[in-house]
């Protein structure tokens, strides 16, 4: 059974207050918060098993080897990867994504077309900008629509036997709008161009099954889904990891050195070069773990409840408006009230105890589109509650009263 | 008036306010004022990029002292500039290039000056000291 006073308790920052006002965290798109379950996990590492791992012939390392496997085993498990190997651990999505961009650049040749979508995140564009003009390939966008959504007919045409790469995040993180992504796997697929999706705003919210949707790549950060920063994964599939070269060179990453030749190492340590965040990679799997424990159902049913909620009470207030009106989407409400930037909304907010972001979210071109310096992002999780959101909604009229 | 008796009165007036909702009321009404920019000056030359609200910063000389106008698209951030251009503008180069902005933390608006903070304040702060050092070399 689903209780979210339950849940609450878990965490230990939901109790606190920021200017003397109960804390309303409505920042999740940005990062999560961790329950306690995460940080014993945390505390425990440190205080029985810190150690360098894969190489110590001592029980330590042993432990934290094993701990550290397992934890790569389960986010194999519950992202459905087939090999374990083929979960790579990095420091986080921005990590993942330069990594796949620096492997492509030994791929991609003059005549190449690669393409990315309106609604990404900054480290979603640049890596790719900074990949073509390396390689001479030409940077291709399928645009958005007033709505927030992409236009699949866009893309349709934008496809060619030229195109050897399309990059989506699968939920954008201004908006909420959960893209097609089976839709755009598969006709990538069919002129034979390889895909890579970001999941930073999608592992919190559903579980991608990566074999069936028969993706490329799929990356993601540990700390949108309450686990710690710093820490996250590429999955790739495994003739993919094979063929793109080692992103860093270091410890871990070789099988044999001379002074003539290296030999790397099998995946995953190819890309998983020097000392890792072992910590981190075993709490990223106590954060998998809690999140099934919660359940995914539970939590997008949840979630979803949050999202119609806010939004119906929120569009109560005359002159806001909400950016990003797909039917698909997650529980993110980006909005602005008329004549009044988000800015100011946003350190009304925070003098209340609300945490929001406001500004253009890392996705300038979507702010363009609409012609906004930026939003106020309000980004829901399991955790909040109904009671919260009539606080933010008593703290926007408030701004307003105060701004008008 | 010196820098140091504009910044004392400024700490005195916010004295009175009970509590953070004066205080920013206050602001707030100070940023609806008229522009503080001749809009001849709002070019991108003069913009101080925070990441969030954008701050235009002029500077002439008026005799011996440095005039200042600014303006920002976001109203509280217009208002602390209001009150830095009533402590900074028509003072001497160095008097401004001396000064401390500790009287920002006084009045309960430290927040805005924090340098992690992006609304572009703390840039327009060493904007408005850039001026003045370079003034007072013409001076010298």
């Amino acid at each position: 059974m689903f209780n979210v006073e339950t849940i609450r308790k878990d965490f230990p920052i939901l109790s606190r207050k920021v200017n003397g006002k109960p804390l309303v965290y409505f920042d999740n798109a940005a990062t999560s918060q961790t329950p306690q379950q995460v940080i014993d996990v945390i505390v425990e590492y440190y205080s029985n098993y810190n150690a360098n791992i894969h190489r110590g012939v001592h029980t330590l390392s042993q432990e934290a080897t094993d701990l550290y496997e397992e934890a790569r085993q389960k986010i194999q498990n519950h992202f459905n990867a087939k090999h374990a190997y083929e979960v790579i651990f990095t420091s986080g999505t921005t990590h993942s994504i330069n990594l796949v961009a620096n492997g492509f650049s030994s791929v991609l040749k003059k005549g190449d077309d690669v393409i990315v979508s309106a609604l990404e995140h900054h480290s979603n564009i640049v890596p790719w900008q900074m990949l073509c003009e390396r390689t001479g390939a030409t940077l291709k966008v399928i645009p958005m629509n007033e709505d927030g959504e992409l236009v699949m007919s866009e893309f349709d045409k934008l496809l060619s036997k030229n195109t050897k790469l399309v990059f989506v995040n699968h939920i954008s993180n201004a908006l909420g709008t959960i893209n097609p992504i089976e839709y755009i796997i598969e006709k990538a697929h069919n002129v034979g161009a390889a895909v890579l999706i970001d999941g930073a705003q999608s592992a919190p919210h559903l579980i991608p099954d990566l074999q069936a949707l028969d993706v490329d790549f799929y990356v993601t950060s540990a700390h949108k889904m309450c686990g710690p920063t710093g820490m996250g994964m590429l999955y790739g599939k495994e003739e993919w990891l094979k063929k793109l070269p080692p992103y860093q060179g270091g410890g871990e990453m070789i099988a044999e050195v001379t002074f003539e030749k290296t030999t790397y190492a099998d995946l995953p340590h190819k890309f998983e070069a020097g000392t890792p965040n072992i910590c981190g990679g075993i709490a990223f799997g106590a954060a998998v773990d809690y999140m099934n424990s919660v359940g995914f159902d539970n939590i997008a049913t949840y979630e979803n409840e949050l999202l119609k909620y806010g939004t119906e009470k929120l569009l109560e207030i005359e002159g806001l408006k909400i950016y990003g009106t797909s039917e698909q989407k997650t529980s993110v409400i980006s909005f602005n009230l008329e004549g009044i930037h988000p800015y100011d909304v946003g350190t009304i907010l925070d003098k209340l105890g609300i945490a929001v972001r406001t500004g253009h979210h890392c996705a300038q071109p979507i702010m363009d589109f609409y012609k906004i310096p930026g939003t106020i992002r309000a980004s829901f999780s399991f955790y909040n509650t109904k009671a919260e959101i009539d606080a933010l909604v008593e703290g926007v009229k408030k701004a307003k009263m105060m701004l008008s | 008036m010196s820098i140091e008796d504009i910044q004392n009165e400024i700490i005195d007036e916010f004295s009175m306010f009970e509590d953070w909702e004066e205080r920013y009321q206050y602001m707030i009404d100070l940023g609806k004022d008229l522009p503080l920019i001749n809009d001849q000056y709002k070019t991108d030359n003069n913009i101080i990029k925070g990441c969030q609200s954008k701050v235009w910063v002029h500077a002439e000389m008026d005799d011996d002292k440095v005039a200042f106008t600014a303006d920002s698209d976001a109203i509280i951030t217009k208002g602390i500039i209001a009150i830095l251009i009533r402590v900074f503008s028509h003072q001497h180069p160095k008097d401004i290039i001396d000064a401390d902005t500790s009287f920002i933390d006084k009045i309960g608006l430290k927040e805005h000056l924090s340098p992690t903070r992006a609304n572009g304040l703390v840039s327009m702060v060493k904007q408005l000291k850039m001026y003045a050092i370079a003034y007072q070399t013409q001076l010298n």
